[in-house]
């Protein structure tokens, strides 16, 4: 088998389905939303399985044809990095190319089905972030590296994310320090603004009321 | 030069491959939990299997959750309200599905994001074939393996910094907002009450016929 042939062959069983993932319930129209604060440049992998509840045998169904789940990927900014619809069972991709929490939303298409089942749909999901998502076996292939070379090459990705992650860091302390150095401003202003208001408040309260009394003639 | 590898070796190392993705469970999500909400999460273990969960909650209320873990038989594992973070690990005693609830039930209007991490299953082997490895490892082959190890504890712990750094970053955040809403708020109130004063002052001194000497 040529080293062509290998690859596909690998490629093709790594975006093999789920069978043992996480899995959680959602009602039919339900949109759950997942957070990940990544640093930039930073890749996620995202694989999904669907099954329908079925009222008459009181089981998931192991698959149903025309159920299809749509997944929404936000940045930090709420720019929508992904909107794509998949199938039952689905794999999404996307690098993150600015720091902050990415919002993974995933919901159900099925809104002519809500008519008649109103059931819930289990998804198995399994999120892989940063050098989680590499493939060792198929680089191994491709590149044809022994296993100490794969080792290393793993410990240089995963060095790499730490770095990342680091970065990440200096960056969200000194987004920290300005908003709590606005605070300080703010607070500051506002309460010199408000014991000035307060002055002259009291000043005209008075300045009135007395030229009133005296009106009055009660002065 | 190429290397082929016979077929015989290829369907080996499918079925390895097969095996070992269906091995790797290691899973960390962050989710947000509405009043009044419970979401659960289910997850397959077999017996004899190691597995531990760790949550913290980074946004909301007093940045606290119920935790319950229930096993295939129907067994609490572990049951703890309102708490902030949390470690646990057990090994499976039954092979089935465990069900791990996070409850805001007893919060009226705070929604809370709780990030959790659960971790079943050894990590598995680089590639497929390390599995059947007869020779022990080199000196090279296992100081590498501990530089892994490390730098996997070194990631944990950029993670933990990370949450706990959201946690106040968050929160330091609806300060600042809040500090805007009040002072506004107050100036207003402050207009209000000195103007609504001088107005009822006013008119406790017209509707009656001017009697000196008499002010309250």
């Amino acid at each position: 088998m040529s080293p062509f042939s290998q690859i596909v062959f690998i490629a093709l069983l790594s975006s093999l389905s789920l069978t043992r993932a996480l899995y959680f319930h959602i009602g039919e129209t339900e949109k759950k939303c997942f957070i990940e604060e990544i640093p930039d440049e930073t890749m996620v992998i995202g694989k999904y399985r669907t099954q329908l509840w079925d009222k008459q045998t009181a089981a998931f169904l192991p698959s149903t044809p025309g159920l299809g789940m749509h997944v929404e990927v936000k940045d930090p900014d709420t720019k929508v990095v992904l909107s794509r619809q998949y199938g039952a069972e689905g794999r999404f991709t996307f690098t993150s190319h600015t720091p902050g929490e990415h919002q993974i939303c995933l919901h159900s298409n099925s809104s002519k089905m809500a008519l008649f089942t109103g059931g819930k749909l289990r998804v198995h999901l399994d999120i892989q972030v940063g050098e989680h998502t590499n493939n060792y076996p198929e680089i191994a292939a491709k590149d044809k590296l022994t296993e100490l070379q794969l080792r290393v090459r793993q410990l240089l990705d995963q060095v790499e994310q730490i770095q990342k992650e680091q970065n990440y860091q200096r960056y969200r302390e000194e987004r920290f320090r300005m908003t709590s150095e606005s605070t300080n401003q703010r607070v500051l202003w506002w309460s010199i603004t408000q014991t000035v208001i307060l002055l002259i408040t009291g000043i005209w309260q008075m300045r009135h009321l007395k030229s009133f009394f005296e009106a009055k003639k009660l002065v | 030069m190429t290397v082929t590898i016979p077929l015989f070796r290829c369907f080996l190392l499918f079925f390895h491959v097969v095996v070992v993705f269906h091995l790797v469970s290691a899973t960390e999500l962050t989710f947000e939990l509405a009043d009044d909400d419970i979401q659960c999460f289910f997850e397959e273990i077999e017996k004899g299997e190691k597995f531990s969960l760790d949550y913290q909650v980074i946004t909301g209320g007093n940045y606290d959750v119920d935790c319950s873990i229930v096993d295939p038989g129907a067994k609490v594992l572990y049951e703890e309200s309102k708490k902030q973070y949390d470690h646990f690990s057990h090994t499976a005693e039954k092979t089935g599905v465990y069900k791990v609830c996070f409850s805001n039930e007893f919060s009226t209007f705070s929604h809370k994001t709780v990030y959790f991490d659960l971790q079943t299953r050894e990590e598995p082997a680089l590639i497929p074939e390390m599995h059947n490895r007869v020779s022990a490892l080199t000196q090279m082959e296992s100081s590498s393996v501990l530089i892994h190890e490390i730098l996997k504890t070194i990631s944990e712990s950029q993670t933990h910094y990370r949450l706990r750094e959201a946690i106040d970053r968050i929160r330091a955040e609806e300060i600042h907002e809040h500090v805007m809403y009040w002072s506004v708020g107050e100036t207003l109130i402050l207009f209000v009450v000195s103007i609504s004063q001088v107005v009822m002052l006013k008119s406790f001194f017209t509707d009656k016929k001017s009697i000196p000497g008499l002010g309250f």
